[in-house]
């Protein structure tokens, strides 16, 4: 297994420089240009714009400007944000609390509620609990975050007045009250995109608890007078975890990347709402940065996922 | 006459209940969920195709003294803020939208399906490419990529296939080329289990080709994610279909789908509560009908399952 | 009345035998608005009178946390550098210009001793140079003076190209020289009638020499102080996250009496309008939100709660659509939209005027803009003696049906217009943006009514104002019939504004679609109007030739002005605001408090 993991390690660089070059000629094709807010304003001579680019380098060949951001970035050099004029690295590293706090709860909140849910309503399909659960999987994707997001603020803010939704990095209190109304203003983003995710993914964890619940070596651990209990985790869930670890993996570098609509309503200063806005702005260094931090996580927890399949189901081989 | 002779010893082991298909339907009636939500899918559809016939109303003409009305006779569903028909607007943008939605995941199942079976069987340089293509989509930042798209193929499509038909094809391709990779990662794990198992030996052994393998033995086993998948994306192209007119990718903005609509009256939804309860209700009412369809055909053809 | 009797009246205010309120009054009797006066007087070279935005707090202090909650957070803290008017606003709160323009479009002295003018021996009369003096004892936040040096620093900084700073148009084209320590003298090397730009308003905001010397030119991006500004404004820096946060602190040592209110101050940035007005108006979470572009219905209902309202100041910012005179559906020479065509439509006179009159800017106010928005028919509406009183905008299908009719379009099959086997059909861009949408659809209907079909697109803001040479969707290029955009003015002076349109400046391959002249519409007397008014120190004959130009643009349809926009604000009931339409937001930042 170490050597399987090994090589697919060494196999993850190239792969990895592929995906740079292949995102690099998106965005560098992709049109817009980061100085465009300029375009209006009557003050700033259109020759100002053009001086601009040329001087960061936006006018160069796509080859060069990939090597240059390459050469670069092998000597840690993540680059410096044009739109910001400072260095990227920096503007991701103020966000990644943020990001990870918000977003990384909404998605164990997600898991909380998937497994044990998901689990329970296979082990009685179409009970009145399995029923509920799943017309409530219904509505949760088929509402879309922005339109919940709405609905939580119109509910919880504007008409109960309990919670804040712009969400402050610059909370005023220290000890218990900072921690309290750190939770409180990340009630309702963390449900909004909770929910959201758990949706999916409860109907994910049933499907593939109904899979196995039926096979014979089930029926077997039963009748060997197992406890219903014991059946479920140790037997069932066990196997029936391979799609679910296989979400769970797909999942893990959205923690990173950060959930852009949702952090766009409660202003969560995340790395989503600063990818959207680099984009927006084509502000390259920054989104190439994000995205590439993106893609490794990507490839790593594809890689732990090809692992976990290994421990859980001990027949797939790999080579 | 050859053709009968043929066909009537077939027509015996059909009446003891043997063909896999008629049992599958059998078993489909069974669930009764499932039928309901066919039909109401089915009834979903005549609206949005017959609707037009019945309901004569533009679905631009505007009147902006009345409005923001809610639901009357004049205008049942009542009306946004511009005085548009909201009723004529969810007819309109029903068949777009349900086209959308459906066509998108049969795109995304039928690709990430193949894409992750390919994966799941190679052993070697070709399971390695597939997955790095499917990471490589899912690294890509969505937003530059679909703009690229529509500077490069947006003329040319339009040039082939007209306006309307052009737009459809991109959205469509676009939608379900970018959500395929979940469906190739599950069905790829499933793959990787399933392969090992001893009724997948035993066909090898007894000396099925690899492609019989996997249609007869290994796909029909994997379906239950990819079922749940296709069923999740339709709700999910519909609602990516409103953002994408928000990128000029779309539809022009004139025209309206229940995923656009929604968003219109989202910053109404305090002033008029009918705007958004509509389309809302619509994409449910598509996307419970549609999931439960899954769930029956998951029931149906799993053939461990009594009914 | 005009020309002479208002030249008498001027000299006899110069030389004391009428005063300046009497002179107002007389002109107010003529049907001119106050300020038009007053800036009539300006430039006829009185010195014009201060309005000073009024402020009740009798102490520095003692106001609390000023909230204030931008949609679009500031991505970074040097004026030279600011991309757009977040940047401009968050850099505003701790650094000042010489001086900003007030709500009547009047210069408001900051950091100089008093606004330049003939009489104190500022302007010269040949509109080629100016001198500005600075107050004394004006210190940074580090302590150390305030001096000409630094504002001579500001304009190298500016011109100096390695720089890459946004403001270098600012203060291109002269030179910037110290007289002592506190006085400056800007020479222009053309007459200037519009003097007021280099370090007025955003643009002009002044950084300390003694930080940012060691980094002009190509070091610029790795002076310390771009994040970390040192400046002279009401508030001191604090902390600043790009495009999240920034936050200051009172400025104990500041230069004006009594000024700042508020102890503190955050702006918070990102998210959207809507939710940024409920969190001003609704909530009361936040006491300011900028730029509130929503339907004005939503607001209407929002302020029914009573926490907060909104304010709106009036500028010159217009929206309209402008009608393409080249062919965009034609490549010649590698390009589309080319000079070397003609549009095969809208080159016909009959079709642009038709076109005017199936614009319905009466819905499109009572359904978008509402209160921020005022109909107008030309494209220069401010400051208002620029405004022509010659045009006049009518909404009317049958009158455009019979132009197209004597045009030769035809009522087809379809009830779609033809001539000659051609389909009257017209593409219309604009950027993506709600209220232009809501715009697109009615004036598509309207159009329809008449016959034309007219075929909607959007494009990303980002994309259609962006200015990549490669990209065919950007509003330069015009690859379409009628596009509809906004142009803001930000200053109170038409220069700028409607050199836009002169035949040099074409958008071509030539000049890489540089060029601010989209519709590409040539007009002879347009150019030597503009020409002549680009150097006419008489300011009664400029404004006449701004107000021909704008008439020459409405005769020739060049563009369809749909909306004279004002900027809308959200804001507590207890707030007091001190904004400008001629201004950004915290321009003048000092003179804002809250009510007891």
């Amino acid at each position: 297994m170490s050597q399987y993991v090994l090589r697919r390690l060494m196999i993850a660089i190239p792969s990895l420089l592929g995906i740079s070059l292949v995102l690099f000629i998106v965005l560098a094709l992709a049109p817009g240009d980061p100085f465009g807010e300029l375009a209006t304003n009557p003050n700033v001579p259109p020759e100002v714009q053009a001086a601009l680019r040329a001087k960061f380098g936006l006018d160069d060949p796509i080859y060069l400007r990939y090597l240059h951001w390459l050469a670069a970035m092998a000597q840690g050099d993540w680059g410096f944000s044009f739109v910001s004029r400072m260095n990227v690295d920096t503007l991701i590293l103020q966000r990644l609390p943020t990001t990870l706090y918000v977003i990384g709860s909404a998605q164990l909140l997600a898991l909380a509620i998937a497994i044990p849910v998901g689990v329970y309503a296979a082990t009685r399909p179409y009970s009145i609990f399995d029923q509920i659960a799943n017309t409530f999987a219904f509505i949760g994707f088929s509402l879309p975050t922005f339109f919940t997001g709405i609905l939580f603020i119109l509910i919880f803010s504007v008409k109960l007045d309990w919670l804040p939704f712009v969400y402050s990095t610059d909370i005023k209190a220290t000890g218990i009250p900072w921690v309290l109304e750190m939770i409180r203003q990340a009630i309702m983003p963390v449900m909004v995109l909770g929910l959201f995710q758990a949706a999916s993914m409860t109907r994910f964890v049933r499907s593939a608890m109904l899979d196995v619940i039926r096979l014979d070596y089930v029926t077997t651990a039963r009748a060997k007078g197992l406890g219903q209990a014991k059946v479920i985790v140790k037997h069932v869930m066990r196997n029936a975890m391979i799609p679910v670890v296989t979400l769970i993996a797909l999942q893990m570098p959205a923690v990173f990347g950060g959930a852009i609509v949702t952090e766009q309503i409660f202003r969560i200063p995340g790395i989503g709402s600063l990818l959207i806005s680099s984009i927006l702005a084509n502000d390259t260094p920054v989104v190439m940065a994000v995205t590439f931090v993106f893609a490794c996580l990507v490839v790593l927890f594809n890689l732990i996922a090809d692992v976990l399949y290994g421990w859980l189901d001990p027949r797939i081989s790999f080579r | 006459m050859a053709g009968l002779t043929l066909a009537s010893p077939s027509a015996e082991p059909q009446r003891r209940g043997y063909s896999p298909w008629r049992e599958t339907w059998r078993r489909y009636r069974r669930h009764r969920p499932a039928v309901v939500s066919a039909v109401l899918l089915l009834l979903l559809i005549a609206a949005v195709v017959l609707g037009p016939f019945a309901w004569r109303v533009s679905i631009s003409d505007m009147d902006v003294v009345a409005g923001l009305q809610g639901p009357s006779l004049a205008h049942p569903f009542g009306t946004d803020d511009l005085g548009q028909d909201i009723l004529a607007r969810m007819i309109y943008g029903g068949r777009i939208s349900l086209a959308v939605g459906l066509a998108a995941m049969l795109v995304s199942v039928f690709v990430g399906t193949l894409i992750g079976a390919l994966a799941g069987m190679s052993r070697g340089a070709l399971g390695y490419a597939l997955m790095w293509l499917t990471d490589l989509f899912l690294s890509l930042p969505q937003l530059p990529l679909l703009l690229m798209l529509i500077y490069l193929f947006r003329d040319g499509l339009k040039a082939v296939f007209g306006p309307e038909g052009g737009i459809f094809i991109l959205i469509v391709l676009v939608i379900g080329g970018l959500r395929w990779m979940p469906v190739a990662r599950l069905v790829r794990a499933q793959f990787l289990s399933l392969r090992e198992k001893e009724f997948v030996e035993a066909a090898r052994a007894l000396g099925a080709s690899p492609v019989r393998q996997v249609v007869r033995h290994i796909l029909p086993n994997a379906l239950g994610p990819v079922i749940i998948a296709g069923t999740i994306d339709v709700a999910a192209a519909i609602i990516a279909e409103s953002t994408l007119s928000f990128l000029g990718l779309g539809f022009p903005p004139d025209t309206p789908t229940w995923g656009r609509i929604l968003y219109d009256a989202k910053d109404f939804l305090d002033i008029g509560p009918h705007w958004a309860l509509f389309p809302g209700g619509a994409i449910f009412i598509a996307v419970v009908a549609i999931n439960f369809i899954g769930d029956g055909l998951r029931d149906a053809l799993d053939a461990r399952k009594v009914i | 009345m005009f020309d002479k009797d208002l030249r008498t009246m001027i000299d006899d205010v110069k030389d004391g035998r009428m005063n300046r309120r009497a002179f107002v009054q007389r002109m107010i009797a003529v049907g001119l608005t106050a300020p038009m006066a007053n800036q009539i007087l300006a430039i006829g070279g009185v010195a014009m009178a201060q309005s000073p935005n009024p402020y009740k707090p009798t102490k520095r202090g003692g106001g609390g946390p000023l909230k204030l909650l931008w949609w679009q957070g500031a991505t970074l803290l040097n004026p030279h550098f600011a991309t757009g008017t977040k940047d401009q606003d968050g850099s505003r709160i701790f650094y000042e210009p010489l001086a900003s323009w007030d709500a009547d479009g009047h210069l408001n002295p900051i950091l100089a001793a008093e606004i330049p003018s003939i009489q104190n021996g500022g302007l010269s009369a040949d509109a080629k140079s100016v001198t500005w003096k600075l107050k004394p004892g004006v210190k940074w936040h580090d302590g150390k003076p305030v001096t000409a040096d630094d504002l001579v620093f500001n304009w190298e900084y500016a011109t100096d190209p390695a720089t890459a700073a946004v403001s270098s148009g600012t203060y291109a084209d002269m030179t910037v020289e110290k007289v002592n320590d506190l006085t400056i003298r800007i020479t222009f090397k053309q007459p200037t009638p519009f003097w007021a730009n280099a370090f007025v308003g955003a643009y002009g905001c002044i950084i300390p020499k003694h930080l940012f010397a060691e980094y002009k030119g190509g070091k610029s991006r790795e002076a310390p102080n771009n994040l970390k500004p040192v400046g002279t404004g009401p508030y001191k820096f604090v902390e600043f996250k790009p495009g999240d946060l920034i936050r200051g602190e009172i400025n104990p040592d500041y230069h004006m009496a009594n000024r700042p209110h508020f102890d503190t101050i955050e702006m918070k940035g990102g998210g959207d309008a809507v939710s940024a007005a409920r969190a001003v108006i609704q909530t009361g979470e936040y006491d300011f939100a900028w730029n509130i572009q929503v339907e004005d219905e939503v607001l209407l209902r929002l302020e029914k709660g009573g926490k907060g309202k909104t304010l709106y100041a009036v500028g010159g910012d217009i929206e309209f659509i402008a009608l393409n005179f080249t062919d965009p559906n034609t490549e010649v020479d590698g390009e589309r939209s080319s000079m070397k065509t003609k549009h095969p439509i809208l080159s016909d006179a009959r079709v642009r005027k038709a076109l005017a009159l199936l614009v319905d800017r009466e819905s499109v106010k009572k359904v978008i803009y509402g209160r921020a928005g005022r109909t107008t028919s030309n494209y220069l509406n401010g400051p208002e003696e620029f405004v022509s009183k010659n045009t006049k905008w009518e909404f009317s299908i049958e009158k455009a049906s019979a132009l197209l009719d004597e045009a030769g379009w035809k009522i087809g099959g379809d009830g779609i217009r033809e001539k000659d086997g051609k389909k009257l059909k017209l593409l219309y861009q604009t950027s993506i943006n709600g209220p232009r949408q809501k715009t697109q659809a009615i004036v598509k209907q309207a159009c329809q009514k008449a016959g034309i079909d007219v075929e909607l697109k959007s494009v990303v803001a980002s994309v259609f104002f962006s200015s990549d040479v490669a990209n065919p969707d950007t509003y330069a290029k015009f690859y379409a019939d009628i596009e509809m955009f906004q142009i803001p003015m930000t200053q109170p002076d038409p220069a700028l504004h409607m050199r836009r349109y002169h035949s040099r400046e074409v958008a071509t391959k030539d000049n890489k679609w540089q060029g601010r002249n989209f519709p590409r519409w040539v007009n002879k007397d347009f150019d030597a109007a503009v020409d002549a008014a680009d150097t006419e120190t008489d300011p009664i004959k400029r404004a006449d030739l701004y107000v021909k130009s704008n008439d020459l643009m409405w005769q020739d349809t060049v563009v369809i002005p749909v909306m004279h926009r004002a900027a809308v604000e959200a804001c507590t009931n207890s707030l007091r605001p001190a904004l400008s339409g001629w201004a950004n937001q915290t321009d003048n930042l000092q003179d804002w408090y809250r009510e007891a």
